[in-house]
């Protein structure tokens, strides 16, 4: 649906040249749900204002449902952007117009007659659940309502692709997720290829389906988010994933429990299935070591269990190497911690 | 005739006043409205001009963004009543004639518009950039920007700047009336200071002042009625 090859942003001023985005490439299948995540600075605002040029990239290409948008400009631009949505996180209302006529604006802007607009906001208003806020003002709205009207507006066009520029960054918890209930809801009643930034990766595990970290203008690591979330690659993706599975043990807590003599700390993961089988019971039972579970945590990812747990393994040498093996023959991946012999 | 206490019994005195005020305030009134209007008619698309050509804005264009700048802020450092002496050959040309109420029109016209360009400009940019920027990702063109965006957005800013610069017009003609331009400031001078008519000078400051509160209030009204729906 999106293809992102070779994107290069610089900045030039006073100060000298700023690089915000470097060789970045993407591919972002239809219908996917593609988190952006970032800390403030590594790109991530420019790489989405770049996908309907409101950003205009120094080099690369920008592929929208087989058009290079980085070719056109003008009216083409202009057509193009019409089936590209997109919210902000300070949702950028027009104060002067109603919550219906905020959304009609985009249709008023495409050409669309009176009546078509009337029947087309009704729907949008169902379809974010404001019906009865039609007539009134943003200024009387709360944040979660004023991002569904955005949602409604960037949706107005019937847009393939909807770019979420931190569009719950100024939201609570609550209303976070009912906003990325509703986002989920339409990607799958529409079909609609969402791009979302974010520096918050409970906002990745609560709804995408991909996700591609950005770290100082590059893309350090994408994927599927069970890969990126399970086996994180770089530091910067380690500390996202920390963040909402915090399966590290603290430090100052870990050198209380440090080993003894005649034991091991392990952390283990699991994935998938792993996590539902009786692992830990039968590595006591057949390899005859003593298990303590010291710290873990399991959550799931979509529709995927996965764990990890930290543990002091007793036992002889002998034992404890038996029941490494064991584990690595059920597929569980060992981090050996500290031995105390 | 000196102005005395008992005069204000006499109904005579009120008549022969009033005939004097009240033409004075029609054409204060014809020049301050001919004089706004006109003015807004030049000042407003420079205004938005100025805007839309300033740097990262819909429609960015350096040249135009800075010799405009330049132009308006040499018309906006000549005082008034220097600049309507200047204009006289220019007045000429327009109306035919360099003295009257019509021909005090064009300098404060040539006056106000640069005013009314800047006060338009700072209205304009208090319209968030985020907003602009929301419409051109639905894929707005400049002009739309303009004329559903910019302006209905900052409709209750440009309300005031209105009443402002009304009153500000109010004033210049009172100098316009100086040199011959009629209106209320010609007759506060030629009664009340040519021939010490202290009454005639306290009625039309008093007429002036209650004009200005007016419009000033009516502005205030108007643009809070914009903003509180």
């Amino acid at each position: 649906m999106i293809q992102i090859e070779h994107l290069e942003k610089t900045y030039t001023s006073k100060q000298g040249r700023v690089t915000a985005l470097q060789e970045v490439s993407l591919h972002i299948p239809q219908s996917a749900i593609y988190g952006i995540i970032g800390l403030s600075g590594a790109g991530k605002s420019t790489l989405v204002r770049c996908l309907n040029l409101l950003e205009q990239p120094t080099s690369g290409r920008i592929v929208i449902g087989g058009q290079d948008l980085t070719r056109l400009s003008g009216k083409d631009l202009r057509q193009a952007r019409q089936k590209i949505g997109m919210i902000f996180q300070h949702f950028y209302l027009l104060q002067s117009r109603t919550v219906a006529e905020n959304i009609a604006f985009p249709l008023e802007l495409a050409g669309v007659s009176k009546e078509e607009i009337v029947a087309r906001v009704k729907e949008l208003l169902s379809l974010v659940g404001l019906k009865e806020k039609a007539n009134v003002y943003p200024s009387q709205l709360s944040g979660g309502q004023k991002q569904r009207v955005g949602i409604a507006r960037a949706l107005a066009t019937k847009p393939q692709v909807l770019l979420c520029d931190e569009a719950t960054s100024a939201l609570d918890p609550q209303t976070t997720l009912s906003i990325l209930n509703l986002l989920r809801d339409i990607n799958q009643r529409l079909g609609l290829t969402i791009v979302m930034i974010t520096h918050e990766m409970k906002v990745i595990k609560e709804i995408c389906t991909d996700v591609a970290v950005i770290h100082e203008a590059r893309i350090v690591e994408q994927g599927p988010i069970e890969s990126v979330f399970i086996r994180p690659q770089s530091e910067i993706a380690k500390q996202f994933v920390s963040s909402v599975f915090p399966n590290e043990m603290p430090p100052e807590l870990l050198r209380e429990l440090a080993a003894h003599s005649n034991s091991e700390l392990i952390r283990i993961h699991f994935v998938g299935s792993r996590a539902s089988d009786p692992v830990l019971t039968d590595l006591v039972r057949h390899c005859k070591v003593q298990a303590n579970i010291l710290y873990g945590s399991i959550d799931h990812l979509r529709a995927t269990l996965f764990g990890s747990l930290t543990l002091e393994l007793l036992g002889t040498p002998e034992q404890l190497a038996e029941a490494h093996t064991y584990l690595q023959n059920r597929e569980v991946q060992v981090e050996v911690i500290e031995r105390g012999f | 005739m000196d102005f005395e206490w008992s005069m204000l019994a006499d109904l005579s005195y009120w008549h022969t006043t009033l005939q004097l005020l009240f033409p004075a305030f029609g054409e204060t009134l014809y020049m301050v409205l001919a004089a706004t209007f006109m003015s807004y008619a030049l000042g407003l698309p420079l205004g938005v001009l100025l805007v839309v050509s300033s740097p990262g804005h819909v429609l960015p264009n350096p040249w135009i963004d800075r010799v405009l700048g330049t132009v308006i802020n040499i018309f906006r450092s000549a005082p008034f009543i220097i600049l309507m002496v200047a204009l006289i050959p220019f007045t000429r040309l327009v109306v035919g004639t360099t003295i009257g109420t019509t021909a005090a029109i064009v300098p404060l016209v040539i006056s106000a518009a640069p005013f009314v360009a800047r006060m338009v400009e700072s209205s304009l940019k208090e319209v968030p950039h985020g907003v602009i920027e929301a419409a051109l990702s639905m894929g707005a063109s400049p002009w739309q920007i303009i004329y559903k965006v910019l302006i209905p957005e900052a409709k209750a800013s440009l309300i005031l700047g209105l009443a402002i610069t009304t009153i500000s017009v109010i004033g210049y003609t009172a100098m316009a009336g100086a040199v011959g331009g009629g209106g209320l400031g010609d007759l506060a001078i030629q009664y009340g200071y040519n021939r010490f008519r202290t009454d005639i000078m306290i009625l039309t400051v008093a007429i002036l002042v209650l004009l200005v509160q007016g419009i000033q209030s009516l502005g205030t009204i108007l643009a809070r009625k914009m903003v509180e729906h």
